[in-house]
């Protein structure tokens, strides 16, 4: 205990190491609040998306905090639910069931730019006959455009944006442009701010018959991390790759220290045919390229994070470092105190772990932490090659995404940088520390 | 202390040896190329002693003689390579895994570098606790009563204080207590004292020195000690063997050898050893030149032959000598002490 009190207090005279832990410390509070506030199942859920999850937000969107950097600011979405705002809708009885209904979908429209989709979903609600409506958009200069006339089945989703009909009577442009566009100005597209307005005019045939929907002004910034190309919030996956890679990280690089040191120390203590044997292993292994085999396993048997992670572990285990190991234990080996233990009856496995390992240990820490970002950036590796768990949400995957999607080419600099920031500074976190860890360990580095 | 010495070698002998040391060999393989048997280093070759219970006994010699091979191969940390050890009566090649471990209950061990022979990761109470774990000594009461106990009788007191420290916070003396305290722990009838106090300051080794003695004295210790630095010996032990290129040349009580040196080979020694005299400074001493010779490939006759003064040309050179008894208790190595030459 006393020692790590010293050692802790050592490294705080060394400003890289403080900075290490603030980083480590970021990353760690960063993966402690994924694991608290998505837990894993719904994770999972909310990236393979499906079922609707995703969609109120808008495609390719970026981090709302870029507004701060812009004059022009970009719109957020916009979204008018007929649930909340009982007014909007007016029904007048004609009776024998028939009745008029008019649903206003009414909101304040102040960005610099215009919304990237507009979208229009409703619920009828109804027993055998559907109701009947006509849409117009109505623009804060009084202007109305007729939209479209069309009956509301118990889902029904009119995405404005992709009606031709309505491009060509806003004056062929994309209708979320031509919709919201201002007519005073000629010479290019500017958005005329105060409040839209789309009115539903139409017949409703049942006595119970109603409609219920929402109003999506998709916009182009969403969230702290954005959206990618299936509209999934990046933040699922860029909380829930901290976990991820802090575990595969940690439980390949302590897994193959510790095994590592364990081979190492018995094939110097028993020697012979042991030594022999994990030397030639350990000597074939090296020469194996470790990721084509990685590749693999991806492409032949399981693409399972814990599936590779376990092989990363196996192959790394006869790695170079057995053979540091090896002629650090052989110099233990032959120490005083191991001939003392071995003159008071110490048996093979208590000199090995009891004696050995406990020797060397000091010199390894440094090591393993340096090699923490390493087996990180393995991930990531295998996750761009497009062999990354196909269910969980890594930063290795986002990265995969973006690859695929082009992000480079269409723009989307949002959606490679927050992965690869935090990807760097993890590892800059952890090299930094390991780096002052090995001046506080390694004495004989402290005049440098 | 003296007075001890003084007791007769012939009246210990009526007792039974506690160890008994039988044509002993240690020779250690050299490999070329990691395969091909390219020789052997025969740092033991052919050693024989008893020793008594509660005796001590002095090993000296130069670098390389073989002595702590010598008491590595007792200990059983070397495998011999032909010979026997006898302890109490049973062959070591003999014992099975428990007798074995008891063996290194009763034989303990002190080395020359104290730092260097305890973890430096464990404290002052888990290097003692260590060779009680090991021997099952389950009961907490038990090991901590034996910390105390050992603590207090190689005087690191307050025991409590010494208890949590690393070995790097003790003094070099008080780490050589700790290692002697380690090897009495198991209350052993044997301690084998590699060079225990050459380490240390010169102020601190007489200290080291009585209080083995005293320990010797209070628990009717066997000691073997081994050093090269005969001015130590005479205060310490009741007999003295003196080696040389891996055999035991001259065996004979303490006094008898310092004033009556009979190989020619402990006589140079003993004018080696540097007395504090001004006087010694205008002296020239006469020192045997050349080197010891090679254990890898040791010449037939006499160890000593080629430094020796009084060689007899093509006997000493031709013919190993054997031991020859020129007093009571008293074994030299050396063809100037047979009796059918002098007739």
């Amino acid at each position: 205990m006393n020692a790590l009190r010293r050692t802790w207090e050592e490294l705080g005279r060394y400003p890289s190491a403080v900075v290490g832990v603030v980083l480590i410390g970021f990353i760690v509070a960063i993966a402690v609040y994924a694991v608290i506030a998505i837990p894993y199942s719904e994770a999972i859920r909310l990236w393979r998306g499906g079922d609707d999850v995703w969609i109120e937000t808008p495609r390719h969107a970026r981090p709302k905090w870029i507004n701060w950097f812009r004059k022009e600011k970009l719109p957020e979405t916009i979204i008018v639910r007929t649930q909340e705002n009982p007014d909007a809708k007016t029904v007048i009885p004609y009776g024998e069931g028939f009745s008029e209904i008019q649903v206003v979908f009414e909101f304040e429209y102040t960005a610099d730019d215009f919304p990237s989709e507009l979208s229009l979903f409703l619920q009828g609600v109804y027993a055998r006959e559907a109701p009947y409506v006509d849409a117009f958009w109505i623009t804060p200069d009084g202007r109305e455009i007729r939209l479209a006339e069309f009956t509301v089945g118990r889902s029904y989703s009119y995405r404005i944006s992709q009606d031709n009909q309505v491009r060509r009577r806003v004056g062929n442009v994309a209708p979320e442009i031509g919709l919201f566009a201002d007519p005073s100005v000629t010479d290019k597209l500017v958005p005329l701010k105060g409040t839209y307005k789309l009115v539903l005019d139409g017949f409703l045939f049942e006595d119970d018959a109603t409609i219920e929907g929402s109003l999506i002004a998709y916009g182009k910034v969403h969230g702290i991390a954005g959206t990618d190309h299936r509209r999934r919030d990046l933040s699922v996956a860029l909380l829930w790759g901290a976990p991820i890679a802090l575990t595969f990280g940690l439980v390949a690089a302590v897994g193959t220290s510790l095994i590592t040191m364990a081979l190492s120390a018995m094939a110097v203590w028993f020697g012979g045919i042991i030594d022999w044997i994990i030397r030639r292993i350990t000597e074939v292994n090296m020469i194996l390229p470790m990721l084509p085999i990685l590749m693999m396993i991806g492409i032949f048997y399981s693409r399972s994070l814990w599936v590779i992670l376990g092989a990363v572990v196996v192959l790394s285990i006869f790695g170079s470092s057995i053979l540091t190991y090896r002629s650090m234990f052989l110099q233990v080996k032959e120490s005083a105190y191991i001939e003392a233990a071995r003159s008071y009856g110490a048996g093979s496995a208590r000199i090995i772990f009891r004696y050995m390992m406990p020797k060397i240990i000091p010199v390894l820490i440094p090591s393993l932490v340096v090699t923490i970002p390493a087996f990180v950036f393995l991930e990531a590796n295998l996750a761009i090659l497009g062999l990354g768990d196909p269910i969980l949400p890594t930063w290795g995957k986002l990265l995969n995404d973006a690859y695929e999607q082009g992000a480079l080419y269409q723009g989307h600099y949002y959606w490679v940088l927050e992965p690869a920031v935090l990807l760097m500074l993890c590892g800059l976190g952890f090299s930094m520390l390991g780096f002052a860890l090995d001046r506080v360990f390694n004495p004989r580095l402290r005049g440098l | 202390m003296l007075s001890k010495a003084e007791v007769p070698v012939a009246e210990q002998a009526t007792q039974k040896p506690i160890l008994s040391v039988r044509n002993l060999h240690t020779w250690f393989e050299i490999r070329r190329l990691g395969f091909f048997k390219a020789g052997e280093v025969k740092a033991l070759d052919g050693v024989d002693f008893d020793l008594y219970p509660g005796e001590a006994v002095s090993i000296v010699g130069e670098s390389g003689c073989g002595k702590s091979t010598l008491a590595k191969t007792i200990l059983g940390i070397h495998q011999p390579t032909k010979g026997e050890i006898i302890f109490e009566g049973k062959k070591l090649s003999e014992f099975t895994k428990e007798d074995r471990k008891e063996y290194t209950a009763k034989v303990g061990y002190v080395q020359q570098d104290p730092y260097g022979a305890m973890a430096s990761f464990m404290t002052v109470k888990r290097i003692l606790e260590e060779p009680m774990l090991i021997h099952g000594i389950r009961s907490p009461e038990e090991r901590n009563r034996r910390i105390r106990q050992v603590l207090e009788e190689v005087k690191l007191t307050p025991v409590e204080d010494f208890l949590p420290k690393y070995p790097h916070q003790l003094s070099g003396g008080q780490q050589q207590r700790l290692v002697i305290a380690r090897a009495m722990i198991l209350e052993p009838k044997l301690l084998v004292a590699d060079e225990p106090v050459s380490m240390l300051d010169a102020s601190v080794r007489v200290e080291i020195l009585q209080l083995l003695r005293s320990l010797q004295e209070r628990h009717n210790l066997a000691i073997i000690y081994i050093t090269h630095d005969l001015s130590t010996v005479r205060y310490f032990s009741e007999r003295i063997f003196v080696m040389y290129g891996a055999k035991i040349v001259e065996q004979s009580g303490t006094r008898q050898l310092l004033e009556n040196p009979e190989h020619p080979y402990t006589k140079a020694l003993l004018e080696a050893t540097s007395d504090p005299d001004a006087e010694n400074l205008k002296t020239f001493k006469k020192v045997p030149s050349g080197e010891p010779p090679s254990l890898l490939n040791p010449p037939p006759g006499c160890r000593f032959y080629a430094r020796c003064e009084f060689a007899i040309h093509g006997l000493c050179d031709k013919q190993m000598p054997p031991d020859f008894e020129t007093a009571d208790g008293k074994l030299v190595r050396c063809w100037l002490y047979d009796p059918e030459r002098k007739q």
